[in-house]
Order: structure tokens, then sequence, then C-alpha cells
């Protein structure tokens, strides 16, 4: 039994570029559902629609950055195309029209239909290299103390994965910190009280959406730059699903709550992971009891219930106020 | 009624023209299926007075309120605010144009503090639209719409609670609030929607003042309720609806003994309440 590695391989993960591609794509949705109330189940169709609009941008022989401008437009027209027929309705409607779209879209991408575009379910690669380019550290050389090292490359995205979850994060501290957010806040506690306060609550709440999809279309494009591939397999329905347990865990409605959720999510599940495949392996018992693909099932279900003890304990999540949390909606 | 009275002279008569009218609504209309809901053929309110508009339940008046807010369409028909026509505009156009509404049920914004309950109610505030919000510059708004919200929150009582969240008042300082945030929008007419329903006597008598303060502050307050001796003691005027038409309207004194709103609303048991 090797605890070290256990915990190196969960940090590893939780400090890696696909803890902040969520961390980022939980930033939009925090400002969708935590301070706009608004229920997007559908947040990885953001995902999909920002990493596909960069790869067949370059696919399609335009640069990297021409195609990162491509996926963020993609994606906030998207949040404005969901929006617009549902964000007069009421909440539910935008709850099943995401979760809708978001399969659809998916399914649209992986169809031989859309094969001139997209690839069908082979998808796009190697449309990253001018990133991989810039990079100042050698791609192979290992950086890092003791056993805890990444590749340069890794490290590249690494860096510019956490800087950009950064920049956002004081992005929408300026903006939830500025009557604009206020007012998102309030359309969140109730709608109609709002519009009687004059506030064109449809406009904030297609502004938070299209707003929220273009950070989940960065975080997306940042995933398919990691792995130098987009397939529409990727953008399952419960990655949007992870996104809320990492929103509701970090704290829905707190500015850091998204990183915090995200990294906490992580570490937990990468840990409990390491942790039954290293006692599968090397503890006897244990590895009578189960075989390796079921240790896989086991992490699950811990993770469920490490995640059921913290809201039981911490409803409002990490960051959230318990006092705020304790208000009953009136 | 003196006759320094802003109403008097006026025939109490369902539909009568007023001097000086703030707010005019015609032929207007809305039914749910097959229930008419609200049928007014013409009513025009009197600036600068309180107008209570009463009525059994089921009469319209919510709806009716529902319809000059614009938080519903009507079927048929159009009303004016100061002239200009309210038809096809959207509720928070109306609000901003200066009718403010508040809600049966009280809508404090509860995981909102006090004043941030009050400061988003303020009007034209830069800092509210996303590119303001960005570039900033909107600090020196939000100091005076502070100052005035704090003003505000004195007069109804409520400036020692200004950092707590709004779902932690109790129910008559939701209704306070209300009230207090409607007129942080600075609206020239206040409509509200039974502001009196459960609240104890106490808070009533401090709500009384309040709407009076409001109409010898230069605004037009209309106001729906039930019981007939709060609307007496307040009243520069009184609108009766039943089953969604204005049967008759009138000051308060003389309505209190039209045989028509007698019969149709307050029946028998209001004789013996009164006496």
């Amino acid at each position: 039994m090797d605890w070290g590695s256990v915990f190196i391989d969960g940090i590893l993960a939780t400090i890696g570029p696909v803890t902040a591609a969520y961390a980022i794509s939980a930033i939009g949705l925090n400002l969708q559902f935590g301070y706009a109330g608004l229920l997007n189940f559908g947040h990885v169709a953001f995902m999909l629609v920002g990493a596909y609009g960069m790869a067949i941008t370059v696919d399609f022989g335009g640069p990297l950055w021409l195609g990162v401008i491509v996926g963020v437009i993609v994606a906030a027209f998207l949040g404005f195309l969901l929006g617009l027929p549902t964000l007069r309705l009421r909440a539910d409607y935008l709850a099943i029209t995401t979760i809708a779209a978001a399969e659809v879209i998916r399914l649209v991408a992986r169809s031989s239909w859309a094969e001139p575009l997209t690839n069908g379910v082979f998808g796009i690669q190697g449309f990253a290299d001018s990133f991989f380019s810039i990079n100042p550290f050698p791609p192979a050389e290992l950086y890092g103390i003791g056993s805890l090292v990444v590749t340069g490359r890794k490290l590249w995205v690494m860096i510019v994965g956490w800087t950009i979850a950064a920049l956002l994060t004081l992005l929408i501290r300026r903006l939830i910190n500025s009557p604009w957010g206020r007012v998102l806040k309030a359309i969140r506690e109730d709608e109609d009280a709002t519009t009687s306060l004059g506030k064109n609550v449809f406009a904030y709440k297609l502004q938070a959406l299209m707003i929220g999809g273009a950070i989940g279309g960065i975080a997306g494009m940042l995933l398919a730059i990691e792995q130098q591939n987009v397939t529409p397999d990727a953008y399952l329905p419960q990655v949007t699903f992870i996104l809320y347990v990492i929103v509701i865990l970090g704290g829905a409605g707190t500015i850091l709550g998204p990183i915090v959720g995200a990294v906490v999510f992580q570490f937990l599940f990468f840990t409990i992971d390491a942790l039954m495949v290293n006692t599968q392996a090397n503890i006897d018992w244990v590895g009578d009891l189960l075989t390796p693909a079921a240790a896989g099932q086991v992490k699950l279900v811990l993770v469920g219930i490490g995640m059921m003890v913290l809201m039981v304990f911490r409803p409002q999540g990490i960051l959230g106020s318990r006092e705020e949390a304790l208000i009953d909606e009136r | 009624m003196n006759a320094d009275h802003p109403m008097y002279g006026i025939a109490a008569e369902p539909g009568v023209r007023k001097p000086d009218p703030v707010l005019v609504a015609n032929a207007l209309q809305r039914s749910f299926g097959g229930l008419t809901a609200v049928d007014v053929k013409h009513l025009e309110i009197q600036r600068h007075t309180v107008t209570s508009l009463i009525g059994p339940n089921g009469a319209g008046k919510t709806t009716l309120f529902n319809l000059l807010t614009g938080f519903d369409t009507p079927d048929f028909g159009e009303w004016h605010l100061n002239g200009g026509a309210l038809v096809g505009i959207a509720a928070f156009q109306v609000a901003r144009r200066g009718m403010v509404r508040t809600f049966q049920l009280t809508r404090s914004l509860a995981r909102l503090t006090v004043m941030e309950n009050m400061l988003v109610a303020a009007k034209d505030n830069k800092g509210e639209d996303l590119w303001g919000a960005l570039t900033g510059g909107w600090r020196a708004t939000e100091d005076a719409n502070e100052v005035r919200a704090n003003e505000l929150l004195e007069r109804f009582g409520l400036d020692h609670m200004s950092d707590e969240f709004a779902g932690g008042l109790s129910g008559g300082q939701r209704k306070l609030l209300e009230m207090a945030r409607a007129l942080m929008m600075e609206p020239e007419v206040v409509m509200l929607d039974e502001p009196m329903a459960g609240v104890n006597p106490a808070l009533t008598q401090s709500l009384l003042q309040h709407i009076t303060g409001l109409r010898d502050a230069g605004k037009t307050v209309i106001f729906v309720e039930h019981d007939m001796d709060v609307v007496q003691e307040i009243s520069d005027w009184v609108v009766v609806m039943a089953e969604g038409r204005v049967i008759a309207e009138g000051p308060p004194e003389v309505i209190a003994k039209n045989r028509a709103v007698i019969d149709a609303y307050l029946g028998e048991h209001h004789g013996e309440a009164a006496s």
C-alpha cells in the first residue's frame, strides 16, 4: 500500500488542466445558476460548440486565435438561441430546453450527416499545434518536486488554464459586485418584483445566459486544446451534472465557489480513484473482494457518499453563507 | 367634504370625469376562458389623491392592477398615464414611467439585504448595464442612492436593519420595506395591492399614515382594500368593483351609504359592524 502515490496522483489530477477547465466551466454555470437562478441543464453544450467552433475554424485553415474567437461567439450565440424563446416563460422551460438541446447538438455533431464539418464520431484532432509551438517549456522535460512532477507540455496548459480561470473570476467579481450583479441576484429572488422595479428581466437573463455560455465555451476549448482532440462523446449529459456538483459543492452564488468546488471535487474523485486501484492491487482481501472493474464502480459510490455527507453538514456549499441558505423563499 | 377638497363637487357615479386625471382607462376588458374578469368602461384617477379600490373577492381588482401595470395584457381597451398610452408597453417600462406597484403577497428579495433591496430599485444607475458594470464610474450614483435609501428606511423605521437579509424580516417589516422600495423609484403613481392584508392593527395604523404621507408628498396612491372602515379613514375617493365592472365610485361617506354597494358587496354584515 503506497499512500504517497495515492496522494500524488490525487494532487496531480487536482492541479491539472482538466480541473482548470472544469473550474472555468463552473464559473459560467455559477453566473447562470448561482446568481441569476437560471436552470441551465445543458451547460455541456456550450463547451461542445466552443470546442467545435474552434476546431472547425482551424480545420478549415483558420488560425487558432480566430478559432478561439469563433468558439466564444458561437457559445454566446447558442445562449442567445436557447434563451430567446424560453426566458420569457417559467424557469422550467429553460431547464427542459437546455437539457434536450445539449443532447441534440451532440447527436448532430456525431451524425454522418455532419461529417464534412465535424468528422462525425471520430472528431477533429491536431488543431492546437500553434498553441504548443509557443510553449516556453521544453515539452518533454519534467517540472516539479520529488515525484510530484508534470511534463513541460502539461505545465504550459495548466498555466494558461489557471490564468484564464483567475481572470474570469476577477471579471465575475467585478460584474457581481456592480449594480448589474445586484439586479441579477434580485431576479434570482423574484422576477415579478424585479420587473415591478423597472428592470428588464428578460434582457438580464439573456445576458447572463450568453456570458455564462461563452465562459462554458472557453472551458470546452481548453479541454480540447489539452487533448488536441474533440469528439462528440466527450460531451455527455453527465458533464453538466458534474458541473452542478462542483458549483453546489463550492457554494452556488459565491465568487470563488466554482474554483474551490472544482479543486475539492477533483481531489476527492482522483484520490479515491487512486486509493481504490492501490488497495485493489496491494491488499489481498480487497483484491479478492473486488475486480479492477468493480473497484471503479465502488469509487463512484464513495464519491457519491462523500458528496452527500458534505451536503448534509454544509448544504450551502464550502464557501456559501449558512445564514443565506437558511432563508426560506417566500 | 370641504370646498377645498380635490374631489369637491365631482358626481358620485361610475366613470365620472375628474378635473385632473393622472390615469385614464377606456373600455378595458380581460377574460379568462368564459369568465370576464375585468370589464371597465371608463375610469379616471385624480392626481394627488388616495383612491381606494374595493370589492368582494373575485371582483377583478388585482386583475385590473395587473392590466394597468403591464403585468397582464387586456383583450381590448386602452389606458393612459399622464396622457401617454400604455397599450403594449412592457411592465418594466410602465414602472420606469412612474407607475409602481406592490404585490398582494409581499415580494421581498429575500437573499438581498434591506439596503440592496432599496438600491436595486433606484432608477438610472449606469452600473446596471453590462458596459457600465465593466467600466465602472457608477460609484457616485450609488452613494447618492444610498443616502436617499437611508432617508426612506429611517422614515419607515427600518434603518437599523439595513444590513440584514430581507428574508429575515417579519411580515410587517417586509410590507414596510416593499413600500419604501417602491418609493425609491420616485414614482408618480403608487399602486398598493392589499397593503393591509395580514398585518396587525398597530402596523395597520402606521401603514395608513404612510399612505396619506405619500399623498401629501405629491404622489397619487391607488390601493386595493377589503375593509370598509380602513377605506373610510384615509380615502379621498372610492371605486367599487364587482364582477369585473365598476359599480360605483364616490367619496367614502357617499359610498358607505350607497345601496348598490351595500347590496353587492358589503351586505347586511357591514351594517352591523359599522353601527
